[in-house]
């Protein structure tokens, strides 16, 4: 890499800023009809004069609409921010990168916080089961407002690449290039097993309170209990050792790992809807392409039209490579265009987060030639 | 590795623009690269190595981290226009089952390998009564990836027993296509086949 490059490297977008937009209503896979809702999202780069260079960022479980640069209040760094920006895997200088808070979250998007305009309180647990489907349709109602008949690609990690494999089989011809990463096409029993502990700790709390607590406490011990439990799931044992082996903390009796386990925890207590992870981690894992089998997953993946890539981690116990290869087989059976690469990584699930340079390579080399396809 | 450019250069000859290639055992797409950009071919690679798949996908080509006799099994019949083996068939487990499944999942198949019955090979054995090393063959006994040995006789004899239609078979010494006496004189053979 050359000393120009470098220097584009360290350039970081500024002043990014939320934006929210409303829409009427939209129609749920359980049959509700939930509205007026709320999208936050957030773009980074220019719209190309056809259209033709749009790319939308997906994130995963806790993630936001803020992927990218530095907020211009709060001074926040995006969750992706290695990875979006001038010269970075999605080069905002080529592409109009976009990343929307999921519906059912609580980052300016409609969730279980959000006021029911039926009583003028919060939804509680009256809000409307969701589905990773009803995510991507309202994902495809903001492309629509943004005036963009096509993605270039979607693209995200974990629950974010569920979302990229169910654009490419809802909406075929709205996207070019799916990018599923560290991902899945249905949660193993496993996977399930850890979200189930996670939602049980939130409801233990008394706080809780049936899901109505946002006039009184939240209940913040479950919820940093459950907390704790993901970022396990999010480590690996090597990254676990280097990072806190058995050190403990200076005049303190606890060690590192417990009190990372521990700030980690209260931090997401401030920032996360405890009603937001039931209902999201449920959808996590109500979401199974082959419709609880009734398809194979190759049959499932049939309508898709997309190019994909796809990426896995060595050290990635929580969403292993073995599903990753589960949607590339099942593309290849189809002779679908996919590319596959299984990254080495000691960082567990957490890798698609910082491992950036070879992600980096991967993405950059995909979309140029996806672009220079849809471009022809 | 100038073999491999030799090989490159003879089968990017042969492909007709527009179609479908699949690479086994692609390596960093050097062919396919090529192919895609400069004959318009759809390319898609198998290759092993994690990090010359990276590389691969970085050019813009579709490879895919896996093994070659394994994921054969997945494709659909004549998905491709032509299946390529370079170099690689000596590596692996059973020649003939990847051969055979090459020529179902492609309608036609290209296949490269040194030859083992090339004068020097055959010198060296004789003179130095030890296992060939040489520019053809480079690597110690205990360190070969190669595990099958053949020369251009075995495949044709191959090819006749199958009942596979050789459309054209390549001989080469150094750069230098031959016409005579290809089992003693051939360094390559490249065989175009199909069903």
């Amino acid at each position: 890499m050359g000393h120009w490059e470098e220097s584009r490297y360290a350039e970081v977008l500024v002043d990014v800023e939320t934006q929210i937009t409303t829409f009427d209503s939209i129609n749920l896979d359980c049959g509700v009809t939930l509205g007026p809702i709320d999208c936050a999202y957030e773009t980074y780069g220019e719209l190309n004069q056809n259209h033709t260079n749009a790319i939308l960022v997906t994130h995963a479980f806790s993630g936001d609409a803020h992927a990218a640069g530095i907020e211009k209040i709060g001074g926040q760094l995006g969750w992706w921010d290695n990875m979006i920006g001038p010269g970075r895997a999605f080069d905002t200088d080529k592409y109009f990168v976009i990343c929307a808070n999921v519906l059912g979250g609580c980052k300016g998007s409609t969730g279980p916080s959000s006021k029911d305009p039926a009583t003028g309180k919060p939804y509680g647990m009256g809000f409307p089961v969701i589905t990773i489907a009803d995510m991507v349709r309202l994902q495809r109602k903001l492309t629509e407002f943004l005036g963009i008949p096509k993605l270039l690609a979607v693209a995200g990690g974990s629950m974010g690449g569920m979302q990229a494999l169910q654009w490419a089989v809802q909406y075929p011809d709205a996207v070019a290039a799916s990018i599923p990463i560290a991902s899945t096409a249905r949660h193993s029993a496993q996977q399930i097993a850890f979200n189930e502990v996670g939602r049980q700790a939130v409801m233990a709390d008394p706080d809780w309170n049936g899901g109505d607590y946002y006039i009184g406490k939240p209940p913040a011990r479950g919820l940093a209990v459950a907390r704790m439990v993901g970022h396990i799931t999010y480590m690996s044992d090597e990254s676990m050792r280097q990072k806190f082996g058995r050190r403990t903390r200076e005049n303190d009796d606890i060690f590192e790992v417990e009190s990372y386990l521990r700030y980690r925890g209260s931090q997401f207590v401030d920032r996360f809807d405890a009603n937001s992870y039931l209902y999201i981690t449920k959808a996590m894992d109500l979401f199974d392409l082959t419709h609880n089998g009734e398809k194979t997953l190759t049959a499932a993946l049939e309508s898709a039209s997309t190019r994909f890539l796809v990426i896995s981690f060595t050290s990635d116990w929580l969403y292993p490579s073995y599903q990753s290869q589960e949607i590339v087989n099942a593309l290849r059976r189809r002779n679908h265009d996919v590319a596959y690469c299984e990254l080495e990584s000691n960082y567990g699930h957490d890798a698609f987060l910082v491992q950036v340079n070879e992600q980096t390579e991967l993405v950059k080399g995909f979309l140029a030639k996806t672009f220079k396809e849809l471009n022809r | 590795m100038a073999q491999l450019a030799v090989h490159n250069d003879i089968i990017s000859k042969i492909i007709e623009p527009g179609s479908r290639v699949l690479d086994l055992g692609c390596g960093d797409a050097d062919l396919l690269a090529w192919l895609a950009e400069n004959k318009n071919v759809d390319a898609r690679g198998v290759e092993l190595d994690p990090q010359k798949v990276q590389r691969a996908i970085s050019r813009g080509v579709s490879a895919y981290q896996g093994d070659l006799e394994q994921c054969l099994y997945d494709y659909p019949n004549a998905a491709f226009d032509y299946v390529i083996l370079s170099q690689t068939l000596l590596e692996v487990r059973q020649p003939l089952k990847v051969l055979r499944e090459m020529l179902r999942v492609g309608k036609r198949i290209i296949v490269a390998f040194p030859n083992f019955g090339h004068w020097s090979v055959r010198m060296a054995h004789l003179f130095t009564g030890r296992a060939p090393k040489n520019k053809l063959f480079p690597h110690d006994w205990y360190d070969s990836p190669n595990i099958h040995f053949l020369t251009v006789h075995d495949f044709e004899m191959l090819a006749a027993k199958e009942g596979w239609t050789v459309e054209r078979n390549i001989y080469l010494a150094g750069t230098e296509p031959l016409h005579a006496m290809p089992n003693f004189f051939a360094e390559t053979a490249v065989f175009l086949i199909r069903q």
